[in-house]
């Protein structure tokens, strides 16, 4: 019982965070506060509270959308305003709901945005989506950050200065003139403090999963817990206090050797542990997690709870260099690093956590991910000698999960496990 | 008591059952159209693979005359088909039953003429199919009773009139499937004594037919065999028959598999993915196999094994079942031949025509439009079938590839068309590799299943656990 009360904690937390920035959110008009829409991979957090803006993300707003099971009809929406049906379902899903009142996933309105930042432009869709949003908000200031992709797998210093230069000249004088407020770099230093402190932090949350029974669910449950960090809290002290609570609640689970807690209880027996790369499907997001816990599979490490921000490899804002610090940490997030930088790193979760095995989630309208799935799965199944498994869904857009298919996969896929599981232990006669 | 282990793998198409015994060995093999009901599917095709096992075990008694006597071989053939088509004609017996009180229940106003017309159409071809049976060739073409009917119930209907072809094919559509979905067991031993009766009156009456010299001369050798000394095989099958009819053919354990396999009634622990089978059932007959293709009803799989004959990794079709089974059942369809027609169509033809594979309802437009532009059926079949191919192609390229050896399972291997292209196709992406299809191919699930079963290899799915639904 006092599991659950302690679960119960960071959970009320998180929502008391998320409910008091869509409250704000809906004042902000009253209040006079700025407000910015931008995305998470690269996300400028610490920047926009350092301009006492709130900060609006589509993505998340989609993916809430298609929690509560009103995606379908948002993308509906945007289909019969001429957006094609193989368009990516979170910018359908979003448009939709712009169209329909724009009421987010709190139930109350989301305000016009005063600027669109981009500060990630690795998603070719993501140009296109703000190139949408600008029509639909002609008032909004378009703020867009070109951030070089690490084809060499490194930041040089060129690359950083290049982001650096953007926003000295671009990104903070224009938000000095939509918010009429002074860059504040000591603030900006301030908000960095305590975004490494969050990341320190969640970077030893998601490392529990060394434990065996895996205290948490790196995937399923990630999702949730990478929420503060990623919804625009990183920097602040509600975040660092969130996930000190998550952390001390995940200790305790350690001490008592507990498993994870999934929508039906806690996991009993942990049989498999997995690595997912790709986003969940969020139509269907409890019954993709139950066919997982009910085989006893446990996902110790995910590619997508690090699309926010990779901190596995010991990277961290730094508040003595900051306009560096966030060059460096856009062109860090996890669809910006090259193939190979994405299977070391997968590699290392695999081996590290002890993963038995390795599936792949191929999301039909994200080539973000999509895009050298495949040969990161040969390459992993070749290097680790680690069975892999490919299933396919999407993000939003629930005409695309098909339950019995995906089950049918990953059902072969754990008995494959289990096969060989059994053949290492004994051989067969 | 020797034991013997069953496998199930009931496809979206058709179910398959085999029997093996204690040394991996098929002792029986059983095969039927997946219908409404997946039960009666499987129980029929479980039936069917006990009544093989009979025959191989009276096969096995007679082993010796089988080898030095012709007529002993032929004798045993002929015995099976005529006990497939006594199965058939209980089977039709219930049918034209449904058929008459489907036909008394019609409220049209020329009910009367329609139930006179149906009378006459199933005088018709029951001795038609009889004939075949018994003298031709219908029990080696793998037919399954719907097919076999409705066949010669169309040919009939076509020239009885307009005013009587609606009503009477929408009779044949209301009685087919009930009597399809309904369990008709029968006695093994009834059935063998009526269908060597049967034969006696066969042989009699070829007793007196005279060599005409149209035949082979093998022909000629076996019949003139039989002719002369039926009734000293029929002698000696009767004490064996008594045998093998009252032996209890005790399944130790069994394994199910195949899509329909959550609805099997079988406990948990015998219930198995098909790609783990599919590639055990294929490695157990090719013991080098490392990759392997199915091509299924609604599932194409590209299963790579290690030299266990356990699987490494596998590839599946997403999204769509073009380029699978059911493609080729639909484009037959839209041709209006039957499945077992295709491939032999398909390699008639001088060209291939491009065809769409991305989705089988388009490629059935695409089809309309090249018969209407004047092109050859054999064309249009073989880019149909080459475009199946290339959608396997594509699934074997994401599964990592063709590795030496590789073996083709699955209903789809059957099909001497598709058989060609993946050949070709395989040679052309892979190099020489050894290949090997088998008869047994569309028994590799449920020869893998039987397999499992004989090792009791457990795997836990949670198909039988009753949670409680989540709330989203």
């Amino acid at each position: 019982m006092a599991q659950e009360a302690q679960k119960e904690r960071s959970m009320i937390l998180q929502k008391e965070m998320i409910d008091g920035l869509f409250n704000d959110l809906a004042k902000a008009k009253e209040t006079g506060k700025k407000v910015c829409y931008t995305f998470i991979p690269g996300n400028l957090s610490e920047l926009i509270r350092t301009f006492d803006m709130l900060p609006v993300y589509p993505e998340i707003n989609a993916l809430q959308s298609a929690m509560r099971k009103k995606s379908a009809a948002y993308i509906k929406e945007a289909e019969k305003n001429a957006h094609s049906e193989d368009v990516c379902t979170y910018v359908k899903c979003d448009v939709g709901m712009m169209m329909k009142g724009n009421i987010g996933p709190t139930g109350l309105k989301i305000p016009e945005p005063d600027i669109l930042l981009l500060s990630y432009t690795g998603c070719f869709t993501f140009l296109k989506w703000f190139e949408t949003l600008k029509r639909e908000y002609p008032n909004a200031k378009v703020i867009m950050v070109h951030t070089p992709y690490q084809e060499n797998a490194q930041m040089t210093p060129e690359m950083t200065q290049y982001m650096v230069k953007q926003f000295k000249e671009e990104v903070i004088p224009q938000m000095e003139a939509v918010t009429g407020i002074k860059y504040d770099e000591e603030k900006l230093k301030r908000h960095l403090v305590l975004a490494k402190e969050a990341q320190d932090l969640i970077t030893k949350i998601f490392d529990t999963t060394k434990h065996r029974p895996s205290p948490i669910d790196a995937y399923f449950a990630g999702v949730y817990y990478i929420g503060p960090i990623n919804i625009g809290f990183r920097g602040t002290q509600e975040a660092v206090d969130y996930y000190k609570e998550l952390y001390s609640e995940i200790q305790e689970r350690i001490r008592l050797g507990l498993g994870p807690i999934t929508p039906e209880g806690e996991m009993k027996e942990e049989k498999y542990r997995l690595v997912v790369e790709g986003p969940p499907n969020w139509t269907s997001f409890r019954e993709f997690w139950k066919i997982f816990y009910d085989m006893g599979a446990v996902i110790v490490a995910s590619s997508y709870t690090k699309v926010g921000g990779v901190y596995d490899m010991g990277w961290r804002h730094d508040s003595t260099r900051p306009l560096e610090s966030l060059a460096e940490y856009c062109m860090n997030c996890y669809t910006n690093l090259s193939i190979p930088q994405r299977i070391d790193l997968i590699s290392k979760c695999i081996t590290e956590y002890h993963a038995d095995g390795y599936v792949t989630n191929s999301i039909k309208s994200c080539n973000s991910f999509s895009a050298g799935q495949l040969g990161m799965m040969r390459e992993i199944e070749d290097r680790l000698e680690v069975p892999v498994g490919f299933i396919e869904s999407d993000l939003v857009d629930p005409r695309y999960f098909s339950y019995s298919n995906i089950k049918n996969r990953l059902e072969s896929y754990f008995q494959m496990l289990e096969q060989r599981r059994i053949i290492k232990e004994t051989e067969v006669v | 008591m020797e034991k013997y282990y069953l496998g199930i793998d009931l496809g979206s198409t058709t179910s398959k059952a085999v029997i093996i015994n204690s040394s991996d060995k098929i002792i029986g093999r059983g095969i039927t159209n997946t219908r409404a009901n997946y039960k009666v599917a499987a129980d029929i095709a479980r039936e069917e693979a006990i009544y093989d096992a009979r025959f191989t075990l009276l096969a096995n008694k007679i082993k010796a005359d089988m080898e030095s006597k012709p007529e002993f071989k032929k004798y045993m053939e002929d015995v099976r088909t005529v006990f497939q088509y006594q199965q058939f004609k209980r089977r039709m017996e219930s049918l034209e039953k449904m058929l008459r009180k489907t036909v008394s229940e019609f409220t049209h106003a020329n009910k009367d003429a329609v139930a006179e017309k149906l009378s006459a159409l199933l005088e018709n071809i029951r001795p038609q199919i009889r004939n075949e049976f018994v003298y031709g060739n219908l029990g080696s073409k793998n037919q399954f009773f719907r097919d076999i009917v409705s066949e010669k119930y169309n040919i009939e209907v076509a020239l009885v009139g307009k005013e009587f072809y609606e009503p009477l094919m929408l009779a044949f559509d209301k009685s087919i499937t009930p009597v399809e979905n309904e369990m008709v067991q029968y006695n093994f031993k009834e059935l063998v004594l009526e269908s060597m009766t049967l034969l006696e009156e066969k042989y009699q009456g070829l007793a007196e037919q005279q060599e005409d010299g149209s035949k082979e001369d093998w022909y000629y050798a076996e019949l003139n065999a039989l002719k002369n000394n039926y009734k000293n095989v029929e002698i000696s099958l009767r004490g064996h028959i008594e045998a093998i009819a009252s032996d209890e053919i005790n399944i130790a354990k069994m394994v199910g598999t195949g899509y329909g396999r959550a609805l099997l009634p079988f406990p948990e622990d015998c219930i198995k993915s098909e790609i783990l089978c599919h590639a055990f059932g294929a490695h157990a007959l090719f013991p080098n196999t490392r990759t392997v293709l199915d091509i299924g009803g609604q599932d194409t799989k590209a299963i790579q094994v290690d030299s266990h004959g356990l699987v490494t990794s596998f590839h599946m079709n997403d999204r769509c079942a073009a380029g699978c089974g059911r493609y080729l059942g639909y484009i037959a369809d839209e041709f209006g031949i039957s499945l077992n027609e295709l491939g032999p169509e398909a390699n008639k033809a001088t060209k291939e025509t491009v065809i769409c594979s991305t989705c089988t309802v388009f490629a059935g437009a695409e089809v309309k439009e090249l018969l209407h532009s004047g092109e050859e059926r054999p064309n249009i079949l073989a880019g149909l079938h080459k475009a199946i191919v290339q959608r396997a192609m594509s699934l074997i390229a994401r599964s990592g590839g063709v590795k030496n050896e590789f073996t083709f399972t699955g209903g789809v291997a059957r099909n001497e068309a598709v058989l060609r292209y993946v050949k070709q196709m395989v040679v052309d992406s892979y190099g020489e590799v050894t290949m090997n299809i088998h008869t047994d191919s569309i028994f590799m699930g449920a020869l893998g299943g039987a397999m499992f079963a004989r090792r009791n290899i457990s795997a836990d799915l949670p198909i039988a656990k009753k949670t409680k639904e989540v709330e989203v």
